[in-house]
């Protein structure tokens, strides 16, 4: 058993590759020895800039010994058929050795394979691993690249270490040949000092690494490995800290060593340990700070500027920290210090216990000659300028008003079939404006003279202004953000600024839900109209693309809905998002007198879809199916979005399917109530005399199968008149009994059931309803439906037909499993 | 730094010049024509193209007209240089060979922290990418390290090295300033400011304010034209400065403000189209194959 050790050297290869590149290694290996029948102990692979390592511990010196059989034709069979399996399988004939096969003698080839040298395996699948390597980008380079055949490899590969035990692994692609040598940290351990500052033209080298433009004197140092077990001893003794994890925790636990020294804490950030330690062969972390003058700056600006462009740490004053201690120790690196400006500086706009301290962390690659000082020096020169970019966009963008950035909006495009984002902005508005203008909407009940809906007005129509600002063109991921402390800046209230900040909020699964009124209706009129915006050009989510995040937006609105308990009607207000158009105040009255300020059902009722409208070049026929496929979107990602809540899809569905129901609210009550119920004793004896109803309306043609969205459920949901009005005839014929109590038990049931709906009592709708579950039981047990009488059986069958309308006053039961 | 004086501005050229000579590098003199980066110098563009080998260095001016802030701004020039170095095909030890042209000109990287950092390079307007690194010293760019893969729409066989240092900020770098006005421009009293602040200022004004939009409308379907009528004689280096002239033409209407978002993109695909016309002429007139 014997260890075994790949490194492929290479150019610097981007550290947010490395992890996967790892992954890929291990799996391709594991593949190539899976293939050759060996499998090795444990498997280690490491990373650096330059470099992939793997070891693989414990691999047996040869594969094992196989013998197949192959089956081949009769004995007696024609001499061409036995020719020929012998060719196939690479035996004289005379190897052929004869089985009885079902009392029938028949040819076999025997084929003995003897185990192969691992070394050999090795040195195939080396090459293999290499030319199948997948990374996301790759590329081609030197002489060989005269063909575009030639090896790709994330960025020049140069070097190919490999030992089985002691022994090379020779192998060859594209003329570079394995061997026992590496290189080193690419200063610490170079063959000349870097310290001269000449460099004079060395004599020729014969080095096949060096170009003919003449090799140089700083020549990499080479380092020849003995064995898998030395690999990362001797790199580190030349500087290379070939385990990525071990660079890892230096980063992280020298930067925050670096930090606490200086009486600071580390704002911790895993993302930039790990991509600074993909940057790195030898990490030593620096303290280094910045002029306290550009704290005036928010926060979250310094950090980014410092994160993604510089790759920093920042610093944070622990809790309570007098700021005139910790600056006291703030210099790193014994660097001269920036032109002292006193470290009072305003107070954070968002009031933090602990704010941030002009200081951060860099990563160098190198153990420094002087200690560091000049490296940071040098990061905070950058860091300088780079934060005066930032505080010289803060100041501009503060010299325009956030009105007059919003006016520039009408330059920039939405989406080409969408106009502006102007016009985006004024239909945000006008819907926004309506919500919370809604009776009864939940989000806040303003007392006369409050300012709640003149604030929603503005907050919506500056919630996109910070689009055009300097700070958010160069940092887009600051939307919101800049515009909320802009408005501050301004004066606005601080519910105008929360809501401006906040209005893209839910982004995500984990992130919380506004609460303020003012931000959920921003940000629901936002999020609606977009979702509504992008339907009705067709722009809808396919399988695994959703190019305008149309799913998280409706998960978003139904969070929002839900969790602030806001009651509005989503058909009539999805209609009118579509008719609003530009948000023109022409279209807007369309939108509020035809759609907003009616029901669904009022709509459908009233409203000429096949007639044009003065204000539409074209008639809106297609819009109720519009609506329809946009309920249908929202009801799938309500199932998604509350499965993990345990709430049962089908019960959403047999909601949904009333067709009526479209405050999110209400309906989700429903389902709760009505999963409640069906799990109950009565609920499942109900369920099964709803389903042998239903079968028998079906089979005898009687009442079609109920209409997803007919006027019927639309009745039946509003819990508005009776839903079995035309059943209520007077019977020619003395009832049975069981037929007399289900009548009986209809009559007073319905009520119940429709007063508990209109007040939303639905646990009291389901009990009204479980009153049915013994008669309709008992009327099946005792009453033939189908009776000679015509009289009998259409009374019958419509007796059926009420009992399953009183059913889908609750809900469509036919859409419920089990 | 060292002890010794910090290179002054033309010194860093020279010794770049001296470096990249010595090591075989045809040392050429900036092309004559405005350009905005030293990759739209035929000496790169269409010289990345095809089999030759081609080994050459040189400074170049680039032209950013929406970059000009009257000299107002310590880093921010319509007017600065690129030290420009193509490598063809791109040498194995050409990291090695940067990193000594670094020492060649002062910077010690014992002392300083040097990295090549993940950034490929694309520009539409060539039909052009690469692969590559931005080189950090100390966490500041100074150079733009690409392996070019694609040219005018073509593979590039064999592969060029470009490296591209950003000469204004590595000399405000080894020298020590904070302002580029101050960059010690030829060690005997003169600074960078003394040349090209008044410039800077004239020039910024120009390019936003005062040049005629009118003419550079016509100048740029001129330009356009002429490009054609070369292509269609078969004279791809012409037909390629032309492409160059419209390139910098559509700059300077940017800065003046004159197009908007929608035609930005289409007069964008016009000089890509130059370009790539251009550099499809130059493999034809060589009898190369795509």
């Amino acid at each position: 058993m014997t260890d075994f050790l790949l490194e492929l050297l290479s150019e610097e290869i981007p550290a947010r590759m490395q992890a996967k590149a790892r992954a890929d290694l291990e799996r391709l290996f594991t593949a190539q020895m899976a293939e050759a029948g060996l499998t090795a102990g444990d498997i280690t692979v490491w990373s650096t800039p330059r470099r992939l390592a793997l070891i693989a511990s414990d691999l047996p010196a040869q594969t094992e010994a196989v013998s197949e059989e192959a089956k081949g034709p009769p004995e007696g069979a024609p001499d061409q058929a036995i020719d020929g399996f012998c060719r196939k399988n690479g035996v004289t004939r005379d190897q052929l050795e004869v089985r009885d096969v079902k009392g029938r003698p028949t040819y076999f080839a025997v084929i003995n394979k003897p185990g192969r040298d691992t070394r050999d395996v090795l040195a195939e699948a080396i090459p293999a691993i290499i030319k199948a390597f997948p990374w996301p980008k790759s590329m081609r380079w030197g002489d060989a690249s005269l063909s575009t055949e030639s090896l790709r490899w994330v960025r020049p590969l140069s070097g190919i270490v490999a030992l089985l035990g002691d022994e090379l692994v020779p192998c060859e692609i594209d003329g570079l040949t394995s061997g026992y040598d590496t290189v080193g940290h690419r200063f610490h351990h170079a063959k000349a000092s870097f310290v001269s500052s000449e460099v004079e033209r060395p004599a020729a080298e014969n080095d096949p690494n060096m170009s003919r433009l003449g090799s140089t004197g700083t020549a990499p140092g080479r380092i020849t490995i003995g064995n898998a077990g030395d690999y990362a001893e001797k790199l580190r003794a030349c500087h290379v800290l070939v385990d990525h994890e071990e660079r890892q925790n230096i980063i992280r636990e020298g930067a925050a060593k670096a930090a606490s020294d200086a009486g600071l804490v580390l704002v911790e950030d895993e993302g930039l340990v790990v991509e600074n330690a993909g940057l790195t062969e030898w990490p030593v972390p620096l303290l280094g700070a910045f002029d306290p003058a550009f704290l005036d700056v928010p926060e979250e600006v310094i950090q980014l500027t410092a994160r993604v462009n510089q790759k920093y740490f920042v610093c944070k004053y622990p809790p309570n920290a007098q700021h005139g201690e910790a600056d006291r120790a703030q210099r790193g690196g014994g660097a001269t210090p920036p032109s002292a400006v006193p470290a009072a500086t305003s107070p954070s706009l968002r009031d933090r216990e602990e704010k941030l301290a002009p200081n951060f962390v860099c990563t160098a690659n190198i153990d420094a000659s002087d200690g560091g000082k000049a490296i940071v020096a040098g990061n905070e020169k950058v860091l300088a300028a780079r934060l005066s970019d930032a505080k010289f966009f803060w100041e501009l963008d503060q010299k325009t008003r956030l009105e007059d950035h919003a006016k520039k909006l009408s330059n920039i495009v939405f989406h080409e079939k969408l106009g502006t984002v102007a016009d985006k902005v004024e239909r945000v508005a006008k819907l926004a404006e309506w919500l919370v203008s809604l009776e009864g909407n939940g989000f806040y009940q303003p007392s006369p003279g409050d300012t709640f809906h003149g604030e929603v007005s503005e907050a919506a129509r500056l919630c996109k202004a910070d689009l055009v600002t300097e700070m958010v063109g160069e940092f887009p991921e600051l939307q919101g953000l800049m515009g909320g402390y802009y408005a501050e800046k301004e004066g606005k209230s601080q519910a105008i600024a929360n809501a401006i900040r906040d209005h893209y909020k839910p982004v995500g699964q984990g992130d919380e839900v506004p609460t303020d009124p003012v931000t959920v209706a921003v940000s629901l009129a936002d999020k609606l109209d977009t979702v509504t915006k992008f339907f009705e050009i067709g722009e809808l989510p396919t399988g695994s693309k959703d190019p305008f995040a149309l799913r998280r937006a409706v998960i978003a609105i139904s969070r929002l809905i839900l969790e602030n308990e806001i009651r509005l009607p989503l058909w009539p207000i999805l209609a009118g998002q579509i008719v609003l158009r530009d948000g023109s105040s022409e279209y807007y009255s369309i939108a509020k007198q035809k759609f907003w300020s009616r029901s669904r059902k009022e709509i459908e009722d009233d409203y000429q879809w096949d007639q044009p409208h003065n204000a539409y070049p074209e008639p809106l026929e297609s819009l109720p199916a519009l609506v329809g496929q946009l309920m249908d979107f929202f009801a799938d990602r309500l199932k998604v979005q509350q499965r993990e809540a345990g709430v049962r899809h089908d019960l959403i569905d047999a909601v949904f399917a009333l067709g009526g129901e479209d405050d999110l609210v209400r309906l989700l009550a429903r389902v709760k109530a009505l999963q409640a119920f069906v799990e109950t004793t009565d609920g499942v004896n109900l369920l099964a005399g709803y389903k042998r109803a239903s079968n028998i309306l079906k089979k005898e043609g009687a009442g079609a199968p109920h209409s997803m969205r007919s006027s019927e459920g639309e009745e039946a949901t509003s819990g508005q008149g009776s839903a079995s009005s035309a059943e209520h005839k007077p019977l020619s014929y003395t009832p049975e009994k069981a037929e007399k109590a289900l009548i009986d038990a209809l009559d007073a049931a319905q009520p119940d059931v429709t007063a508990a709906i209109a007040a939303e009592q639905f646990e009291q709708a389901m009990t009204a309803l479980a009153a049915l579950r013994g008669p309709i039981d008992q009327f099946f047990e005792d009453v033939t439906v189908n009776d000679e009488d015509k009289a009998k059986r259409e009374a019958r069958l419509a007796l059926l037909a009420r009992f399953r309308n009183a059913v889908h006053q609750v809900a469509d039961f036919s859409q419920i499993e089990g | 730094m060292s002890d010794k004086k910090p290179l002054s501005f033309q010194q860093i050229i020279l010794k770049l010049h001296q470096y990249w000579g010595d090591r075989g590098c045809a040392i050429l003199q900036p092309y004559d024509m405005e350009m905005g980066a030293g990759t739209f110098h035929p000496a790169t563009t269409l010289r990345a193209l095809g089999p030759d080998p081609w080994n050459a260095a040189f400074a170049q001016p680039c032209r950013r007209p929406t970059d000009g802030r009257y000299g107002e701004n310590p880093n921010r020039l319509q007017h600065y240089y690129q030290y420009q170095v193509v490598l063809k095909p791109s040498p194995p030890d050409i990291q090695q060979l940067y990193l000594d042209s670094l020492v060649a000109i002062g910077i010690d990287p014992m002392l300083h922290d040097i990295r090549f950092v993940e950034d490929d390079w694309e520009s539409p307007t060539l039909g052009a990418w690469g692969l590559g690194w931005e080189v950090w010293c100390d966490g500041m760019e100074v150079t733009q390290f690409t392996y070019f893969q694609q040219m005018g729409g073509f593979d590039c066989k064999p592969v060029a090295g470009e490296l591209t240092y950003g000469l204004e900020r590595l000399a405000m770098y080894i020298q020590g300033v904070d302002s580029v006005y101050d960059l010690d421009y030829n060690g005997a009293g003169m600074t960078y400011g003394d040349i090209f602040l008044e410039n800077e200022k004239q020039m910024s004004e120009w390019n936003f304010e005062v040049a005629n939009t009118e003419s550079l409308f016509d100048l740029f379907n001129k330009a356009a034209a002429e490009c054609e009528n070369c292509l269609d004689r078969s004279l791809p280096i012409p037909a390629y400065e032309q492409a160059i002239k419209a390139s910098h033409v559509f700059n300077l209407l940017q800065a003046r403000g004159v197009i908007s978002v929608q035609e930005r993109a289409s007069y964008m695909g016009r000089v890509r189209d130059l370009a790539k016309g251009s550099c499809e002429a130059y493999m034809e007139k060589n009898g190369w194959a795509a």
